[in-house]
């Protein structure tokens, strides 16, 4: 793969936003949505290929942009609401309109998007501006047709999910059965009918009794891609659980428990915080899951639960700075990864705007760097590499050069097509690989 | 040093951490971390700790509660924030030095149209 495609992938272009929170292509990957800090929604469309020019796939361009969150008070604890976008989920397209679902800490929202590209004109009773017009000085009769207009793109809130979570909600998942979602916070689990919004079901409930109990928190949560009953949660200990809604009604118990055992002799002040599992993923096939915790990428087959099949490591020379990471907060940065369309390579970013690619099937991985210094458009990106210790080699960086304020959480993988976004703190970078 | 099995009484010793280093990165890492910190707790993931993280969330000062709790106090001094600042309102009333400041988020998105 990375020999003659992932080497080639080309700055294709970039968009400047506010800290953005998530990203997350839809079903087709025809539309691109993120979410960001100010609570605000962009939407990128792909462009129809332009036959003449087929050396090139459709560029993204916006397409809709809305406010889906507002910031809040809750007066009986006084504290604030961010309206921050921590995920997006699209739902499979079943008519014209698009859907997605869009949550805050504690709000979701599903979102209509929909296109309006006529409108009707002939009145009788209203002039083409909207004022009404004097009855008397109508004579005739008109039928009103629809004549085209600009595309017009519109978004309206249709259901609000609100008030279902005492914690911050940290993922939202579709089941595949495309009628609940479920939503999860540190502690809680709900399930949701998209449909209804005045109940939600709690499926899983692990907060103690005596909160000075507490050892671990939800961190991620997903519904599997085929099986409408199963769905995981991972946990701050680096836990995965995955759970049989058929079983019971609450799924405290799980069905099986993923942790890969831990050396006792290697244990450290830092081995439970680089442990906790930032992101679970299911990869399409539904055979496999990915979780990310601060060091490493892991792959589990969900027929064995004793350890993982296969480990990457995303920056292994970070082990010798836990200590400044830990005083910079840097270690509780929470890192997302993704599949590609056909499940043979994972994604995940780094730091110094750094993000990784491992290639399953030839064991093979590359670092690239997302940044508008190094890359102009459609030119080909340079792989990196840092240097760890000792001779720095001439374009490797050293460890001690990083910067850990560019960090690149949030990245995402076209379901088709060898197309990414990558989200920079502030930058939003689209690469796709050399077509010919 | 005498010392029973698993017991690390050494690490936070010693003085040349490159040896140590060679063993096991990580547990230089918490040397130096403890040589910085020596009140720091031995499990990190207590309880504690994970109730910092439940608590996130910008705390706003309620004048209401603050006088409330000083006129119920009189002569005894108001309970002050002290090293847990995140606990909800109700078990413990913020004082207007405990807040940090809000940073407001931008007005508009400057994502390109």
């Amino acid at each position: 793969f990375f020999e003659k495609k992932l080497i080639s992938f080309l700055f294709c272009l970039n968009y400047t936003a506010d800290i953005i929170s998530t990203v997350e292509f839809n079903h087709s990957g025809e539309l691109l949505a993120t979410g960001d800090k100010g609570g605000r929604v962009v939407i990128f469309q792909q462009e129809q290929e332009n036959k003449i020019q087929s050396h090139s796939r459709g560029e993204y361009n916006v397409y809709s942009t809305f406010q889906s969150h507002e910031p809040e008070f809750d007066y009986l604890k006084s504290l604030e609401i961010e309206e921050k976008i921590n995920k997006i989920r699209w739902l499979p397209q079943k008519n014209a309109a698009q859907f997605l679902l869009s949550t805050n800490d504690k709000t979701i929202k599903l979102w209509k998007i929909s296109e309006r590209d006529k409108r009707p004109e002939g009145y009788n009773l209203k002039e083409e501006d909207g004022r009404y017009r004097d009855p008397t000085t109508v004579t005739t009769l008109r039928v009103p047709v629809f004549r085209p207009m600009d595309l017009m793109v519109e978004a309206s809130p249709r259901r609000i999910f609100a008030n279902a979570h005492t914690y911050h909600i940290n993922s939202i998942s579709i089941n595949s059965d495309y009628e609940t979602y479920l939503s999860a916070d540190d502690l809680r689990i709900n399930l949701w009918h998209l449909e209804i919004t005045d109940r939600s079901f709690n499926i899983v409930d692990i907060k103690p009794a005596n909160m000075e109990e507490l050892t671990e928190v939800i961190t991620a949560a997903e519904f599997h891609p085929n099986s409408c009953n199963t769905f995981v949660y991972s946990s701050s200990k680096g836990t995965i659980r995955l759970c049989d809604m058929r079983a019971s009604a609450l799924c405290d118990r799980h069905s099986k428990l993923f942790e890969e055992p831990e050396d006792p002799s290697n244990r450290s002040f830092f081995s439970e915080i680089i442990s906790s599992i930032s992101d679970v993923k299911f990869s399409h096939s539904g055979r496999y899951m990915m979780t990310r915790d601060y060091l490493s990428v892991k792959i589990w087959d969900l027929n064995m639960e004793n350890r993982p099949v296969e480990t990457y490591q995303v920056h292994e020379y970070l082990r010798s700075k836990l200590c400044s990471l830990y005083e910079n907060d840097c270690i509780f940065d929470k890192f997302e990864c993704c599949w590609n369309g056909s499940d043979s390579v994972v994604m995940t970013g780094s730091y110094n705007n750094f993000f990784r690619m491992f290639d399953r099937n030839t064991k093979r991985d590359i670092t690239l760097e997302a940044s508008r210094e190094n890359n102009k458009p459609r030119t080909v990106l340079k792989p990196r590499k840092v240097c760890a210790s000792g001779k720095r080699k001439k374009d490797e960086i050293s460890v001690d050069s990083l910067d850990f304020n560019k960090k690149i959480l949030h990245t995402a993988w076209h379901p088709k097509e060898n197309i990414i976004a990558v989200a920079t703190t502030n930058n939003l970078y689209i690469f796709q690989d050399k077509v010919n | 040093l005498a010392g029973g099995p698993g017991c690390d009484v050494c690490y936070g010793l010693v003085e040349d951490t490159q040896e140590k280093e060679g063993i096991l990165p990580e547990r230089a890492e918490e040397a130096k971390l403890k040589a910085k910190y020596p009140s720091l707790g031995q499990k990190p993931g207590g309880s504690d700790f994970l109730m910092k993280r439940l608590q996130k969330g910008q705390k706003y000062f309620d004048s209401g509660d603050y006088n409330m709790a000083k006129a119920k106090m009189k002569n005894k001094q108001l309970p002050s924030a002290g090293p847990d600042k995140n606990l909800v309102t109700g078990d413990h009333i913020p004082t207007p030095q405990d807040l940090p400041q809000r940073k407001s988020s931008l007005v508009t998105s400057k994502l390109a149209g």
